[in-house]
């Protein structure tokens, strides 16, 4: 099953409560995925800053920054539970290579606007422990796992990120997931996991580095991308969903003049502001939906 | 009576609408805030007019017998799913698979239903307002499916003995469904269906039929009064 959410924010007007929003949305779809949650979030950039969400597993904080602050020259590591912020102007490319090299911590995600959280465990106890509620941003994404194919742990949880500001979450299974792997390692794109979702993120990474847009890149997914799905897809400044041309996966959008909100069911959005005069629909099988670019 | 579902649980409730008292229970309700709750209405068995106030989630009024059921709102899957008699009327959309296995009862959905609307139908009346998405009455049995708008891909596939009627476009047959010819006993029973759903409006000869081939399944004319 698996549990999809997520919000883009069309005016200012709820930017301060994007996380509140956020969170009673995966509180609501606990009854589709009850193993792993997982949440991106997009905030304000800071210029030549990067961030990266780094899940420090068992490591103690205080120490952590203190081996890193030998590695790496940072602006600023914040904790946030099991997971820490990391802000620095050096070049990415360096701190990747530092980062992926530390065996003990997880690197979930990084780019100029987005932060990652995700862990192992009830979507409320997910939620509270990051203190989502109190995140402001531009949009969110968000998941809920009932694990499937692959096994239960932080790199199996959602959302994914193979790129700079690139997050997807998932509700389906893909079926030629290893092929694609395989094609994509060749073409330079790293994988963590053996989760057939990363190998979509990783398709999509692979498109947008090679300058199609995120409308265009989910399009030839369709035809690429062999499975059951609803994928929603975030960029630094975009937001979309696609199912795939069976639509055994549900989604519910819901539009008001200040929001975009999707889930897989319409229970998730019931909390939302003005969600009663939303324009509630479906998003039709095999049709590309983009906010933003 | 007011059933609200902030205060009541959703058991409680479906507990409620399924042991009318008839000596002592009026035959009206309305439930408050169902914020897209699932099996909302299930397993009624009385005659009873609910309206619910908002929108549902999956399988509402499944298996309903005899109730009378307004929704004010959209539906997610499955809504009257293996109904057996009585009425459910949706103002809003409704998801798949609508009307799924429904073996009597009268479905008006004021919107459009997303694919496999009339999943496998067994004799229940669907009017869709608008128009339905793709797979839809598949291998569906008996009982009428009745579009207003358009059909979307596949529509009919592996079809038994359910009539089809299409106002609108269809964009593609499935296997062994057929567009047949509109005798007067179908622009009767359209037009009766027709107005049952409050579409008197409508005119039947404007609609094309469709139905089987009979030739993916074993058709034996002795048989045909089980559908």
């Amino acid at each position: 099953m698996c549990g999809i959410v997520g919000i883009y924010l069309k005016s200012k007007k709820f930017e301060k409560d994007l996380g509140k929003m956020l969170s009673g949305m995966l509180v609501n779809m606990e009854s589709r995925g009850p193993d792993s949650a997982g949440f991106a979030i997009y905030k304000k950039e800071k210029k030549e800053e990067f961030k990266y969400s780094i899940c420090i597993n068992n490591l103690v904080f205080e120490k952590f920054k203190k081996d890193i602050s030998k590695k790496i020259k940072y602006n600023s590591i914040i904790k946030n539970s099991d997971h820490a912020i990391l802000s620095s102007k050096e070049n990415p490319e360096k701190v990747l290579s530092i980062l992926n090299e530390l065996k003990e911590i997880s690197l979930v995600g990084y780019g100029r606007s987005i932060e990652i959280f995700k862990q192992i465990g009830n979507p409320k106890d997910v939620v509270k422990k990051f203190n989502l509620e109190k995140f402001s941003g531009t949009h969110a994404i968000g998941h809920t796992r009932m694990a499937t194919e692959s096994a239960i742990t932080t790199d199996g949880s959602h959302p994914y990120s193979t790129g700079s500001d690139e997050c997807l979450v998932h509700n389906g299974s893909l079926s030629n997931h290893n092929n694609l792997r395989r094609d994509l390692i060749k073409r330079g794109i790293n994988f963590k996991s053996e989760n057939d979702t990363e190998v979509a993120a990783g398709y999509i990474s692979n498109h947008l580095l090679n300058k199609k847009n995120l409308k265009e890149t989910l399009q030839s997914g369709l035809s690429d991308l062999d499975g059951f799905y609803t994928f929603i897809t975030g960029t630094k400044k975009g937001f979309a969903i696609v199912r795939d041309e069976i639509a055994c996966k549900p989604a519910v959008i819901s539009e008001t003049k200040d929001y975009v909100a999707i889930a897989s069911e319409f229970q998730a959005m019931a909390h939302l502001p003005g969600v009663n005069i939303a324009n509630i629909f479906e998003p039709e099988p095999g049709i590309v939906y983009t906010w933003g670019n | 009576m007011k059933l609200d579902l902030k205060k009541l649980k959703l058991r409680k409730v479906n507990e409620t609408l399924q042991s009318i008292d008839p000596k002592r229970n009026n035959k009206n309700y309305t439930i408050l805030n169902p914020e897209g709750n699932h099996a909302i209405c299930v397993g009624l068995t009385d005659d009873i007019d609910i309206t619910v106030k908002g929108h549902v989630g999956y399988y509402c009024g499944g298996m309903n017998q005899n109730a009378n059921i307004i929704v004010e709102g959209n539906v997610g899957t499955g809504v009257a799913e293996n109904m057996m008699s009585g009425k459910i009327h949706v103002k809003g959309n409704a998801s798949q698979s609508a009307g799924a296995t429904a073996h009597g009862g009268f479905l008006i959905i004021d919107g459009d239903a997303s694919s496999r609307c009339g999943i496998s139908m067994k004799g229940i009346d669907i009017v869709v307002k608008g128009s339905v998405g793709h797979m839809s009455a598949f291998m569906a049995q008996s009982g009428n499916l009745i579009v207003c708008g358009n059909a979307g891909e596949a529509l009919g596939d592996s079809l038994y003995e359910t009539d089809i009627y299409i106002k609108g476009k269809v964009k593609s047959l499935g296997a062994d469904c057929i567009e047949k010819k509109m005798d007067n006993k179908h622009l009767k029973k359209l037009d009766k269906l027709l107005k049952k759903a409050n579409l008197e409006k409508l005119k039947s000869k404007d609609f094309k039929r469709y139905g089987s081939a009979r030739k993916l399944y074993n058709f034996k004319i002795d048989n045909v009064s089980s559908y």
